[in-house]
């Protein structure tokens, strides 16, 4: 029995901390917080403004009448509210956050300051352009660093995340098509691909066309040539692709496209790990969307922002949407018309309503200096090493399903065969991990494997969080073979010690309740 | 290298680990043609100090918004954002989640989107909301494709006077989304009525308003709405000024079916154009054909309530190339900013600002109209309103810059090669504009026009 230090034991009731029912409802550092809504009208301010003067107003007769529905509350009880709220979430800083496809890299506070900075934060995008000449060069800058990086001669840099990247590449492989008085209607999309390119392909009209995967988990050259023809417009390829591998025939794969006529769209969400190693212009790709919250630290905010900047060949440069920045004798101009683009370019449009996500421009900026061209290379090189070791513990007791094939790039996948007739699926094993104390790696992405787990670590986790990670995913996999070894329902009915046990995904979607509600009708807007 | 927590030594006992002589080995996959042996022709890695200095003096160069009298609006306003909301967004837990895929261990996200999407539906009068779009802008290419699967018809007729880089937005997803799908755009100039109603025909699927105007009108859009409504198409209305919806009725009081809004006022900052926060709401029996993410009540194995995010069968993750929209990463910090920011104002906040916003440019106007040549064509207005000046009005902006005055933004600009437009600036006035500031700017406008 263990003691505290007058003497007295501190040993828990019958029945573990579970037994121990407290009277708030909260247990501990884990605070139950309800929903701002709940708190209603009380007259408290978080903010102090001025009185207004109530002169008669210029309206037009459209004043809003009657109640909104807001709750009131004082600044102190804000914070608390959203501190609280904050403490139910896990984060690349709490821990290992093995997202794959996600790249959940450390994301520099230097970043964060920097972006805060008046000079970029504070400045307006349609303010005069001759005093805004220190943004043009950052972005002039951050554009230059990009197109070296990957050996492409332009980018687009508006686009807001890799689906907006994915959705301007394709604008641009239509309007290459389109003045060559060509009409081309299919894509090619391998079916190990990322949800988000078939639906752009889609969105703007084109038909998709599912290309196999190899039993080496690779893009099936063959059966791509076999769909080639004079409709196709363009092949999407991620490389490295989501299993993790590097698409070793990604020259054949760029040849046949453009023997065909047709364009290489490369979804470059895995540039982590070929970062200052390989140039996709060198692969013959002739556009690809950077992440810049993945590969370049911009921090992933829940859900986002992110930016989606798009690199382009040669061939798809002219049609760089507007705005652009380009550099002259005295400065630098934002083109934000097409009708003042320079001679040459003929940019098919516009995807947003300004210059694209600047504060994350120089959060990217900020971490590509930091780094430099050889930081960079180390980080790719990292990446793949710490993926590697992953997959190097783990194969013999998990199943990767090309563990055998070679090498993975930034990230190692993992089927449920290793969990089949033990009662454990994908999701128990994954809801276990958050007992353990990490986010799940992503399960059932890609599609091409059963029970997916794709176990992506990063650069900048230490030798010390894989050993320990790797431990635990261990002994995971060896209590499921094993059933129950603790006479638990470990897996079934994991996570216990999470702010919330596994929640009803099915009676939401049933009847859904997207927003709070008063309580009783009569309380309703008038 | 500081982010990089590996030794050489550790390196090397990995590579032993895994059996690769070096590096290399795990690079064996890539042509060797495409293998780069030395690092890339850019500069080498710096300190946190060199950085910092470095992107310091780059920042210097900008003139901001705080340093001098600000009048610029035109879908980005300059407001006051409360030190907490800042500081809330920067902590780890927030800052470094990822989209909420785990929702055991994401509660914290998950809650406030339930909060941000009850508020999104509260100030526009809306069912339901989702849990936003990057911008109003792509939100709003998002609204128009919507209200074509939701009527199966393809054309859109679009305000002239919705905000010109909106409308850019909208023709160009439309333009490349379907060989069938059309735009017809309304009436320009601010001081003529436009006719909407009259474009409207069998194959309408959507109106699109923009309330403020990017003039700055302020219009009672019922009668559209039924118009619209009678012609079996959906009437869009568009907000680039959130704090507009504190004063000025909701556009679903006013029959909008789909509001988009751009979020940037409240919470947001400047930021010169990003990242903002598209709103996005709409009525309950479209609630299905929604882009975006949607947050959803539920409970958790002992029945404790929870949320969790729902109705992804509308998604590109299961529905691929069937999916309602490709969204995927979104606004997620941005909508925490916003709701943060929403919460300290609260009802009474909320309303107390959008009226000091009014009285700001109510103020504004009466000083310039003042001035000799300078008028004044829009007649109902929220926080930003046009200006006829005597001359072209890029000119003026410009010579204010010099003066240290950010003047607005010249319609020109916006609308450029429209000779009618070019005398017209677009002028806001927000609560962080004082008396003495309103006072710099007239002098200076006056000074210029002489
Ligand atoms: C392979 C892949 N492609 C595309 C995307 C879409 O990127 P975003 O979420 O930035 O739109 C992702 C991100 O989740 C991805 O992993």
């Amino acid at each position: 029995m263990s003691m505290n230090n007058q003497g007295r034991p501190t040993n828990i009731v019958a029945g573990g901390t579970d037994a121990i029912v407290t009277y708030t409802g909260h247990r501990g550092l884990m605070q139950e917080e309800g929903l701002s809504f709940d708190r209603g009208r009380s007259g408290k301010w978080g903010v102090d403004l001025p009185e207004p003067k109530n002169k008669a107003d210029r309206l037009g007769g459209v004043r809003r009448k009657g109640e909104i529905g807001l709750p009131e509350l004082s600044e102190p009880e804000v914070v608390r509210h959203f501190v609280r709220l904050s403490q139910k979430n896990y984060s690349i800083d709490t821990g290992l956050f093995p997202l794959g496809s996600c790249t959940m890299k450390h994301n520099p506070r230097l970043n964060e300051k920097v972006a805060r900075f008046p000079g970029f934060g504070d400045i307006h995008p349609l303010q005069p352009q001759e005093t805004v000449q220190g943004a043009w060069a950052l972005i002039d800058r951050l554009a230059h660093w990009l197109k070296t990086l990957t050996g492409m001669p332009a980018v687009a840099l508006s686009p807001k995340a890799g689906a907006h990247g994915e959705l301007c590449g394709l604008m641009a492989i239509k309007a290459a098509i389109e003045a060559r008085g060509e009409i081309r209607r299919r894509i090619l999309v391998p079916e190990s691909a990322h949800g988000t390119n078939p639906a752009t392909a889609a969105l703007i009209g084109y038909t998709v066309d599912t290309v196999p995967a190899t039993t080496r988990g690779r893009v099936d050259l063959a059966a791509l040539k076999a769909k080639l023809g004079p409709d196709v417009a363009a092949v999407m390829v991620t490389n490295p692709n989501t299993c993790g591998l590097f698409e070793d025939e990604v020259l054949g794969i760029a040849d046949a496209i453009h023997g065909a006529g047709g364009y290489f769209y490369c979804d470059g969400a895995n540039y982590n790990a070929i970062v200052g190693r390989v140039r996709p212009g060198d692969l013959g790709v002739d556009a690809m969307h950077i992440n810049l919250h993945k590969t370049f630290s911009t921090p992933h905010g829940g859900g986002g922002p992110g930016a989606g900047p798009v690199v382009f060949s040669e061939a798809l440069a002219p049609y760089v949407p507007v705005p652009f920045v380009v550099a002259g004798a005295d400065g630098f101009t934002n083109i934000e018309q097409e009708e003042d683009a320079p001679a040459g370019a003929r940019p098919f449009g516009r995807m947003t309503a300004f210059h694209g996500q600047m504060g994350m421009f120089t959060r990217a900026m900020a971490y590509m200096m930091s780094h430099g061209s050889d930081g960079l290379r180390q980080v790719a090189e990292d990446a793949v090493l710490n993926a590697n070791y992953i997959l190097a513990n783990l194969k013999d007791v998990m199943s990767a399903p090309f563990g055998d094939t070679g090498p993975c790039m930034h990230e190692a996948l993992f089927d449920d065969e290793f969990l089949k007739g033990t009662g454990v699926t994908t999701l128990d094993f994954a809801k276990a991990l958050i007992d353990e104390g990490y986010h799940p790696m992503t399960v059932y992405f890609p599609l091409v494997v059963h029970g997916a787990m794709l176990v992506e670590p990063t650069e900048t986790e230490s030798k010390e969080t894989l050993d320990r990670f790797i431990h635990a995913m261990r002994s995971l996999a060896a209590e499921a073979k094993a059933g129950n070894t603790q006479g638990t329902n470990r897996f079934g009915g994991a996570p216990y010690l999470s702010p919330r046990s596994r929640l009803d995904e099915t009676a939401a979607a049933r009847k859904p309740v997207l927003k709070w509600t008063p309580p009783a009708p009569k309380q309703a807007a008038e | 290298m500081r982010y990089l927590p590996l030794t050489p030594d550790e390196r090397r006992s990995m590579l032993a680990t895994i059996g690769a002589r070096s590096i290399d080995d795990l690079f064996v996959d890539v042509p060797e043609a495409a293998r780069l042996s030395a690092p890339v022709d850019l500069p080498r890695f710096m300190g946190e100090m060199q950085v910092e200095r470095d992107l310091g003096r780059l920042a210097a160069k900008n003139m901001t918004a705080s340093s001098v009298p600000f009048f610029v609006g035109a879908g980005a306003y300059k407001h006051h954002v409360p030190a907490s909301v800042d500081h809330i967004i920067q902590r780890s837990e927030f800052l470094t989640s990822y989209t909420p895929y785990q929702p055991e261990i994401a509660q914290g996200t998950l809650q406030y989107l339930f909060e941000f999407q009850t508020q999104v539906a509260a100030i526009t009068g809306m069912d339901v909301a989702n849990a936003s779009m990057y911008d109003g802008s792509t939100g709003t290419g998002e609204a128009v494709l919507m209200a074509m699967r939701v009527t199966k018809r393809n054309k859109a007729v679009v305000s002239g006077r919705l905000h010109p880089h909106y409308a850019d937005v909208v023709h160009t997803v439309c333009g490349h989304a379907g060989a069938g799908m059309s735009i017809e755009i309304g009436g320009v100039h601010p001081s003529a009525p436009e006719d909407l109603s009259s474009r409207l025909d069998a194959n309408t699927a959507c109106v699109v308003v923009q309330n403020p105007d990017v003039f700055g009108n302020l219009a009672d859009l019922r009668v559209l709405a039924e118009a619209t409504h009678a012609a079996g198409a959906l009437l869009i209305v568009v907000v680039t000024e959130a704090v507009s919806l504190g004063l000025v009725m909701s556009p679903g009081s006013m029959g909008a079916d789909i509001v988009v809004a751009e979020g940037q006022s409240i919470g947001v900052g400047l930021q010169f154009g990003g990242p903002y926060v598209g709103l996005f709401a709409t009525r309950e029996k479209y609630m299905r054909q929604m882009p975006g993410r949607l947050c959803g009540r539920t409970v958790d194995g002992q029945g404790r309530p929870g949320f969790v995010l729902t109705l992804s069968t509308r998604e590109q993750h299961i529905r691929r190339e069937k999916a309602t929209s490709n969204i995927c990463t979104n606004s997620g910090l941005m909508c925490l900013a916003f709701t943060i920011h929403m919460t300290l104002l609260g009802e009474g906040g909320f309303k107390r600002l959008a009226q000091l916003n009014h009285e700001a440019a109510c103020d504004l106007a009466d000083a310039l109209a003042e001035l000799p040549g300078v008028e004044i064509p829009t007649r109902s207005y929220f926080n930003e309103f046009t200006l006829k000046l005597p001359k072209p009005a890029a000119g003026v902006v410009s010579a204010l810059a010099k003066k240290g005055v950010l003047g607005g933004v010249p319609a020109s600009r916006l609308y450029p090669g429209d000779a009618s437009l070019e005398n017209l600036l677009i002028v806001a006035a927000t609560e962080v504009n004082t008396e003495e500031c309103r006072a710099s700017f007239v002098a200076a406008l006056k000074e210029v026009l002489a």
